[in-house]
């Protein structure tokens, strides 16, 4: 059987890489091949997954120098001559190994406004919203955002401005201002328009060419972008 | 602070569009004739319009141009969003000021 090289991140800030190698099957994800390493050669590896299915977003890390969601990558879409490098996510402190911090990211969540604030009560009537309606058709794009943070590692606006709230944070706070029953819009936007907020994007959409889900953030963060724009200028958003 | 910067930074671009595409034309327009001091301060001094022209155009560039730079420091200098703010307004200050210093030597 063949074999695959598998260079995996070993310590803190300051580790260093570990050389592997494990056998080549013919269906193998990232996920499964650091699940191998764990489970036959190096039981002290630290790694994060829990759904394998591409739910959960918990299990990305940096294949080959790009953030990926590892359970639903393919050994054969991303191994350069049976050559694999696995890193932790950019822009996060390293725990250990292939787990990393992610507490400012998760923050940024609540900075940029991001929980939900409904207007009613369990009490009230449920309100109906067209799914055609078009503020709804806004908020759907951009609603299946999996918490994986494969955006946030891939903004280069992180990397330089470690405050900015980046791009995750900013396509939760654009479908809460679209989504009518969310009863604090003005105060959501206030936060996803203000210091550190969509103004710090330039826009190049890394993180949308990254995203797994197919979700488009710097669509989202344009849509604040003009928003912030428009509501200047006293124009109804 | 970000959205006001943000804000001010697209409108200004939003002004400086034309000024700009005027200031080419005359450039053009200018040196058709040979380019001497004496024929272009025939035509700009004492107007009011080309006083206003320029007026308007150096404060559009003083304002823009230093958003621009705060954030290219912010980004990528070590320097703090305090100190990249103070410097660029720093910045912006001295283009005012060279700006209504070519103003007043043109149009004065
Ligand atoms: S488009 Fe904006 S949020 Fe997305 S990667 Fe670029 S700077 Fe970051
Ligand atoms: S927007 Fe996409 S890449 Fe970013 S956290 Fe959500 S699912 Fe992950
Ligand atoms: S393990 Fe849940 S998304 Fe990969």
């Amino acid at each position: 059987m063949s074999t695959l090289k598998v260079k995996i991140w070993r310590g803190e800030e300051d580790g260093e890489f570990q050389s592997f190698e494990v056998p080549a099957r013919e269906n193998q994800t990232i996920l499964d091949v650091v699940t191998e390493v764990q489970r036959q050669q190096e039981p002290g590896l630290s790694y994060r997954f829990a759904c394998r299915v591409g739910v959960c977003g918990s299990c990305a890390m940096t294949v080959n120098g790009k953030p990926r969601w590892t359970c639903r990558t393919h050994i054969n879409a991303v191994a350069k001559d049976g050559e694999i490098t696995i890193e932790p996510l950019r822009n996060m402190p390293v725990i250990k190994d292939l787990t990393c911090d992610m507490t400012d990211f998760f923050q940024k969540w609540q900075k940029a406004g991001g929980t939900f604030k409904g207007t009613v009560t369990r009490k009230d009537k449920v309100v109906t919203i067209p799914p055609s309606s078009p503020k709804r058709q806004k908020a759907d794009a951009g609603i299946e955002c999996i918490n994986c943070a494969v955006c946030y590692a891939a903004c280069d606006t992180v990397n330089w401005d470690s405050e900015y709230l980046g791009p995750a944070a900013l396509n939760r706070a654009w479908t809460l201002v679209n989504d009518e029953r969310v009863g604090n819009q003005k105060e959501v936007l206030d936060k996803a328009i203000g210091d550190n907020g969509c103004s710090s994007c330039h826009s190049q959409g890394n993180c949308t060419a990254s995203c797994p889900v197919g979700l488009s953030p710097s669509q989202s963060i344009h849509g604040l972008k003009r928003m912030s724009l428009l509501s200047f200028l006293g124009t109804e958003v | 602070m970000d959205r006001m910067l943000f804000v001010l930074q697209r409108l200004t671009a939003l002004l400086l569009l034309p000024l700009i595409i005027g200031h080419l034309i005359v450039i053009l327009y200018a040196v058709k004739g040979g380019l001497t001091s004496a024929e272009i301060l025939a035509r700009t001094q004492g107007s009011l319009w080309w006083g206003l022209f320029y007026g308007l155009f150096v404060v559009a560039v003083a304002i823009h141009a230093p958003i621009g730079l705060r954030n290219i420091l912010k980004e990528w200098t070590p320097l703090s969003r305090v100190a990249s703010g103070w410097l660029s307004l720093a910045f912006g200050l001295v283009l005012l000021w060279l700006g209504a210093r070519a103003i007043q030597g043109v149009v004065l």
